[in-house]
Parts: C-alpha cells; sequence; structure tokens
C-alpha cells in the first residue's frame, strides 16, 4: 500500500498542463467581457420579472397610464438610437486609427448619452414631485427599480467613456486603448438593447394596458 | 520573411487597417477574429432600429388599431426584432465569434433570462388568483369555500 504511494511520488503522474500555451495578452478580454455583460443581463432579468410580478399593484395610487408620458420617452429613446450608431462611428474611426475622429464622436455619444440622463432625471423629479416616488405603491417601487439601474449603467458607461477619452489623448489608439473601446462598446449597445425592453415592456404595454 | 512581414504592418498600421499581421504577432484587438461593422452595416441597423422603434410608438400613442391585443403582439414582434437588429448590426454577433463562445453563452443566458421571467410570472400569477384574492373577487371566492 505504502509501497505504491512511493512510487507514485518517485514518477509524479501530471494532471494539469505543464507547459501554459502562449496567449496574446488581451486575447480573452472580448469574451470575459461579454460573460460580464450575460451576468448583467440576469440581473436585468430579474428586475423586468419584478416589474412584470408588482406593475399591477397600484395601492390605490397612480398607474402608468396616468404617469407615462409618451412623447418625452419617445425623445430619450431617440437620443439612446443616436448616441449608439454615434460610437458605431468612433469604433470605426478606431479601425481607421483616426484618433482625432474617434475622440470627436466619443465625445458626441457621451453628449447623447448626457442628454438621456437628463430627461431621465427630470422624468423622475416630476414623478417625485407629483407624489409617485418609489414609496407609493409596488409598481413605483419596480419601476424605479428597472429604470434608475439601467439609467446608473448609461452613467457609469458616460464616466466611462471620459475616462477612455483621456487615455486616448495621452496614449494614443496603442492596442490596450482599442481594445476597451471595444469592451465599452459592448457596453453601450448592450445598454440600448436593455432599453429596448424598458420601452417596450414598461412604457408602451404600461400605456396600452 | 516572416519578421520582415511584421514590420511592414506595424509601418502601415497608420495609413490603414493592418490587415498583414494576421498570425502570431497580436497587436492590436482587430487583429484577431473579432468581427467588427462598416459604415454601411451601420446605418443598415440604425435605419431599421429607427422603423423598430418607430412603428411601436405610433400604434400606442396615435391607436390606428383597436385592438390592444393586436396593438401588443406588434409592438413585441417589433421589439424582438430590433433587439436581434443590435445584436448584428451594432453588438456583431456571428455563431462563430470567439470559437463558438460567445453563441454558447448568450444562447445559456437566454434560457436562464426565460425561465426567470416566464417563471415568476406564471407563478405569482397563480399566486394572485389562488391565494391574494382583491376586493371585487371575494364574494366569488368564498362561494366555493362554504360548500
Amino acid at each position: 500500500m505504502s509501497a505504491t504511494v512511493l512510487a507514485a511520488d518517485a514518477d509524479p503522474i501530471e494532471f494539469h498542463v505543464v507547459e501554459e500555451v502562449h496567449h496574446p495578452e488581451g486575447g480573452s478580454t472580448n469574451l470575459g467581457f461579454w460573460i460580464y455583460l450575460m451576468s448583467d443581463c440576469l440581473i436585468f432579468a430579474v428586475l423586468f420579472a419584478t416589474y412584470g410580478v408588482l406593475g399591477a399593484s397600484l395601492a390605490g395610487g397612480p398607474g402608468p397610464r396616468d404617469l407615462f408620458e409618451l412623447p418625452l420617452v419617445a425623445l430619450n429613446t431617440t437620443m439612446l438610437l443616436l448616441s449608439s450608431i454615434t460610437y458605431g462611428f468612433a469604433m470605426l474611426a478606431m479601425h481607421r486609427m483616426d484618433q482625432k475622429e474617434t475622440l470627436k464622436w466619443l465625445a458626441i455619444t457621451g453628449g447623447f448619452g448626457a442628454a438621456f440622463i437628463a430627461i431621465e432625471l427630470y422624468e423622475f423629479a416630476h414623478l417625485i414631485h407629483e407624489g409617485a416616488g418609489p414609496q407609493r405603491s409596488g409598481f413605483l417601487s419596480a419601476f424605479f427599480a428597472l429604470v434608475g439601474t439601467h439609467g446608473l449603467h448609461v452613467t457609469f458607461g458616460i464616466i466611462w467613456i471620459i475616462v477612455l477619452s483621456v487615455q486616448i489623448r495621452q496614449r494614443g489608439l496603442i492596442p490596450a486603448n482599442q481594445r476597451r473601446l471595444t469592451c465599452l462598446s459592448l457596453f453601450w449597445h448592450f445598454l440600448d438593447v436593455v432599453w429596448i425592453g424598458v420601452f417596450t415592456f414598461v412604457y408602451l404595454m404600461g400605456v396600452l394596458r | 520573411m516572416s519578421a520582415g512581414h511584421v514590420e511592414n504592418a506595424h509601418s502601415d498600421v497608420h495609413d490603414g487597417h493592418a490587415h498583414g499581421h494576421d498570425h502570431g504577432s497580436g497587436h492590436g484587438p482587430d487583429s484577431h477574429d473579432a468581427p467588427h461593422g462598416t459604415f454601411e452595416s451601420y446605418v443598415t441597423g440604425f435605419v431599421l432600429s429607427v422603423i423598430l422603434t418607430a412603428v411601436p410608438f405610433i400604434l400606442v400613442m396615435a391607436r390606428p388599431i383597436e385592438s390592444a391585443a393586436y396593438t401588443a403582439a406588434i409592438v413585441l414582434t417589433c421589439a424582438l426584432a430590433q433587439i436581434l437588429v443590435h445584436m448584428i448590426f451594432f453588438l456583431h454577433m456571428t455563431p462563430k465569434a470567439e470559437g463558438g463562445w460567445i453563441l454558447l453563452s448568450t444562447s445559456f443566458t437566454i434560457v436562464l433570462v426565460v425561465i426567470t421571467l416566464a417563471g415568476s410570472l406564471w407563478i405569482v400569477f397563480h399566486l394572485n388568483r389562488n391565494m391574494m384574492p382583491v376586493m371585487e373577487d371575494m364574494p366569488a371566492m368564498e362561494a366555493p369555500a362554504t360548500q
């Protein structure tokens, strides 16, 4: 018994790859970031499910039809959609290695994002002023949680755009910055996809109901 | 040959896209197989998105279709179509991206999302029906209970 253990010690069996395969730096960043986005997608799924469950619990308070102003939501959606294509133009400029154009389109994207956040904050302030704050009913708690989480993501996206613009200005379009731009592109377009769900399920379906 | 090839790729990084260094050098995220769009693909995606956004908003704001059920069905179809448009034209998802891992992780996430959404709504719908009668349902609920 112990002899076999000793024999095994003398001639160790390799259970893992000793020679690491060489991976180029940052080669797995895209996939890793995508998996992060998918986990983020699950957060939004849970918030959507919560809204679906609580959306009809008005507690005698105002409902979606009384509160939502669709022209404002349409304007907000336009801002986010425009920011999506301007980010696409930033990516195209990056592939041409045109630093000035990249920074210009990034700034425009950030501007549209900021307009989106400003309109959303105006809407929130308006709702709270009308007495329809998150504490009013289950519907409004779920609404502020879902739309607020999306708005928070967009806010962090804007911060990311600003920080990355400073880095590009300092270091240029080096491979690391190109990788970061690609990740931010995924993040930004992903937020637009989530917004499709928000304006469809929360606003349009809410008013239709 | 190979070294010269790589240096060439470095020197024409500035005037173009440096397609040259596709093996081994590993410079730039666009050197590996991550697909990226063209001007035409972004504009196509944008135009499709605008249409697929405008249609549901007009349907709900102007209500040209009386039936709420038909309107809701069209609105949901537009949303699903627009999500696909964004995935293809903006996120550049292809079945082969990252050796199929993107497709696999996305499919897995979609399964989880569907279970989460459909499961929550289904279960709570039944809970609401069976356990938490609202005021106007009370008499109807009492009738079978007194039997």
